[in-house]
């Protein structure tokens, strides 16, 4: 076990996978040389070579083009795009290509790859560095989506996405890089080392991808969250003292139903965060599984707390961050309705 | 015969550029090859395009190394004009360093600088005329100083303050101004290229007779919008200058990966059938000259010119960049092309309408001038101090008319 920060799990996923799997590749803009933007490849060239950690030209198209191609030859690219903000030029690549390989060819090719990006705000990253894609992906079928919230379940979940035989878009939220930011953006953020889930094993696990993980059990409301969200909702649930069962959903595509199901029919109502817009945002999902699920379990309806249906914008950050305030006002109304 | 050819087919290997030195290296340029000033040949605007080809792989110049303008594109500058480019740089360079410590004291929350590349954006200005439009980058701001854009208004953008023109809502020096002629920067890479062709194209489908500038940096066209951008502006001959600046770097990755195997970023525009130009960046009278005469040939309908500005990023790509981690400290002094200030500075001193007295006159003054307007922002807040735009800011503008469900959420935020 070593105490690491969101980063070096992440690093350390790709390090492991890399030693036992020479076909695994990594590349993307800065990545090779100087380590990435975030460094979280970095060393990885001076360890493996420029040949399996390399820079690309700044062209995201090209990134998860070539990626597919070495893909169907037979390797497993592990591929970066800077900010999730700059993955449009990749999307036609992502979803009308990598995403259908198998199924168009009857898997007589497939694209097992693995896409990370940082996704979110909370850094004054404006409109192009804070965006939340994700359901941009989930609504594309042939696609797995994964967002850790912790440096253990990134390590354990994006060892498993280089594994998976289909491609994985393995969504980072960089708010949560050096800690479990809470939203409390006014207070410095308690450094990983000081958390449970910064302790991470050195060497090979995996954490199955399409598993959720309770990360507090209760009775009174089920708070479904994932990536920086699951932390502002332990906060919100501790400040509003309401006994809220948090479910930290880590896979968003496949989605753990099961767990959600019998917390929600246990505790009768649901509060569904994340920090993405509102309007067709995954938590609409989410909502429409539960009253298809647990109709009948319902006493109140179930509230979304989200970013506005607006850009990201640089001055307001949090004025426009779904902070513990208004999830606790949500959670509150729940609890009325 | 035992020893007959071998036929296993041979072992391949993948090629990955490099950068001549690195971190701990002595900074070579001994593979820029830098002609003499004045050497290379101006051809009329209405040269057929396979006829230049080789200017797509020179540099032309003007500054000798003695600070005398020669050559054919020399002399289009009047001394008057020569003196407030220099101000114009001076005002860029001024104000970068102001925000760079702003944003150290954290009054705002990023900066992105243009040490060593003033004369590109300062000088092209001077070839366009009111009317025309730039899809500037986020290293042009010396579009806007040499337009006579008001520092103060950038500033307000830079800080987010309540008098921000843009309320809030933009990262710092992602300016807009269409009086200006400076198109709406986005932070998304090389999409404004193509856009600004298309802004050409409208302006000959109206038959106008404005023209549109393009802009990108050196890694940026690796994006495919680069490459439909050069395309159209071909096919349609449209009344485009499209700008490269070559920095050499793009963030840690150095110019090399961007170009591939094509010696220069003009030579992108050969296959387009685009006359295609390359010119020092830190020459204040070739930028301007090479732009005047792009600027000709898209008013006379003569359709698109490629330039590649050479230049050197001298800064770190933004605030949030350290480059000692990929490329030598001293590399920016081993620079060949010099410094754009100091080049034109030694010109107007050599024609007797400059000294070093009156230099630093000058910076006084410009450094007056930038605290003046820093002051002046300043009263109307900083990123976290002062007056800010309202959080109304934020739902305002998605569209024309605020549609209901954007009004529910603007009421439930309480504004
Ligand atoms: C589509 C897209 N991909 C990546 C980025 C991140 N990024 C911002 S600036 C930059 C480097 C650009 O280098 P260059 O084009 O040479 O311009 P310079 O900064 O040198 O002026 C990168 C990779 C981005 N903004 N947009
Ligand atoms: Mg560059």
């Amino acid at each position: 076990m070593a105490r690491m920060t969101m980063i070096e799990a992440v690093r350390s996923a790709m390090d492991v996978s890399m030693e036992r799997d020479e076909t695994v590749v990594v590349f993307g803009e800065d990545v090779g040389y100087f380590g990435g933007v975030f460094r979280c490849t970095q060393g990885l060239q001076a360890k493996y070579g420029k040949t399996r950690c390399f820079d690309t030209p700044i062209s995201e198209s090209g990134i998860v083009g070539a990626a597919i191609g070495m893909a169907a030859y037979g390797l497993k690219p592990c591929v970066e795009i800077q900010f999730a903000d700059y993955m449009y030029p990749a999307y036609d690549q992502i979803t009308q290509e990598a995403a259908r390989i198998r199924y168009r060819s009857a898997g007589d090719f497939t694209c097992p790859m693995v896409i990370r990006m940082p996704t979110g705000g909370g850094i004054f990253g404006g409109q192009t560095h804070s965006q939340s894609p994700e359901a941009l992906f989930t609504h594309v079928c042939g696609l797995k989506v994964v967002v850790p919230s912790n440096p253990y379940d990134a390590k354990g979940l994006l060892i498993s996405a280089i594994e998976d035989p289909d491609p994985v878009i393995f969504l980072e939220p960089k708010r949560l890089y050096n800690g479990p930011f809470d939203g409390h953006h006014e207070r410095p953020v308690t450094p990983w080392s000081k958390h449970e889930l910064g302790d991470v094993p050195d060497g090979h696990f995996t954490i199955p991808i399409g598993k959720a993980e309770i990360r507090r059990p209760g009775e009174a409301v089920t708070v479904i969250a994932y990536g920086t969200m699951v932390h502002v909702a332990l906060a919100a649930v501790e400040e509003t003292g309401i006994d809220a069962e948090v479910i930290d959903l880590r896979s968003l595509l496949p989605l753990d139903l099961d767990t959600i199901a019998q917390s929600v029919r246990k505790t009768g109502r649901c509060v569904v965060v994340h920090e993405a817009t509102l309007t067709s945002g995954y938590g609409a999902e989410v909502a429409a599984l539960i009253q298809e699920h647990c109709f009948y379990s319902l006493e109140s309806p179930v509230l979304r707390v989200t970013g506005w249906d607006t850009p990201y914008p640089h001055a307001q950050e949090w004025d426009y961050f779904p902070g513990p305030a208004r999830v606790g006002r949500a959670l509150q109304d729940v609890m009325e309705g | 015969m035992t020893d007959g050819p071998d036929l296993s087919p041979p072992r391949l290997s993948l090629h990955v550029p490099e950068p001549a030195v690195r971190p701990g290296g002595q900074p070579d340029f001994s593979n820029v090859k830098i002609p003499n000033a004045g050497s290379v040949p101006r051809p009329a605007v209405d040269v057929s395009p396979e006829d230049i080809r080789d200017l797509a792989f020179s540099i032309i110049r003007v500054l000798n190394r003695d600070g005398e303008a020669v050559g054919p594109w020399a002399g289009l500058l009047t001394d008057a004009e020569l003196l407030e480019g220099l101000r114009n740089m001076l005002k860029l360079r001024a104000f970068d360093a102001r925000m760079l410590m702003a944003q150290r004291q954290g009054k705002t929350s990023f900066y992105m600088q243009h040490l060593g590349e003033e004369a590109v954006s300062c000088a092209f200005r001077k070839a366009l005329e009111k009317g025309d439009m730039n899809f500037p980058t986020y290293r042009q701001a010396g579009l806007l100083i040499a337009d006579g854009y008001p520092m103060v208004e950038m500033m307000n953008q830079i800080f987010s303050n309540e008098a921000d023109p843009l309320h809030g809502r933009q990262l710092p020096v992602m300016y807009s101004s269409r009086e200006h002629g400076f198109f709406t920067i986005s932070g998304n890479l090389s999409t404004q290229y193509v856009q600004a062709v298309g802004w050409a194209m409208a302006s000959a489908i109206r038959n106008d007779s404005r023209i549109a500038a393009a802009w990108i940096g050196d890694g940026s066209t690796a994006e495919s919008d680069f490459h439909s951008a050069l395309v159209f502006a071909s096919t349609y001959k449209a009344p485009v200058i499209l700008n490269i600046v070559n920095n050499q770097w793009a963030i840690s990755t150095f110019q090399g990966i961007a170009r591939g195997g094509a010696g220069t970023f003009a030579a992108r525009g050969l296959g387009f059938g685009i006359p295609s130009l390359r010119v020092d960046g830190n020459d204040y009278l070739a930028v301007h000259a090479v732009a005047k005469w792009a600027a000709e040939r898209a008013r006379r309908n003569l359709g698109p010119t490629l330039i590649e500005y050479v230049t050197y990023r001298v800064g770190a790509h933004s605030t949030s960049d350290d480059p000692s981690a990929y490329r030598p400290k001293t590399e920016s002094e081993a620079w060949p092309l010099g410094d754009p200030v100091l080049r034109l500075k030694k010109h107007l001193i050599l024609r007797g309408v400059w000294s070093e007295e009156r230099h630093v006159q000058a910076e006084a003054e410009i450094l007056d001038e930038v605290l003046e307007a820093q002051r002046e922002a300043e009263s109307h807040g900083t990123l976290h101090s002062g007056g800010k735009p309202s959080v109304r800011d934020i739902f305002e503008g998605v569209y024309a008319d605020m549609p209901p469900h954007v009004r529910r959420q603007r009421q439930k935020a309480g504004y």
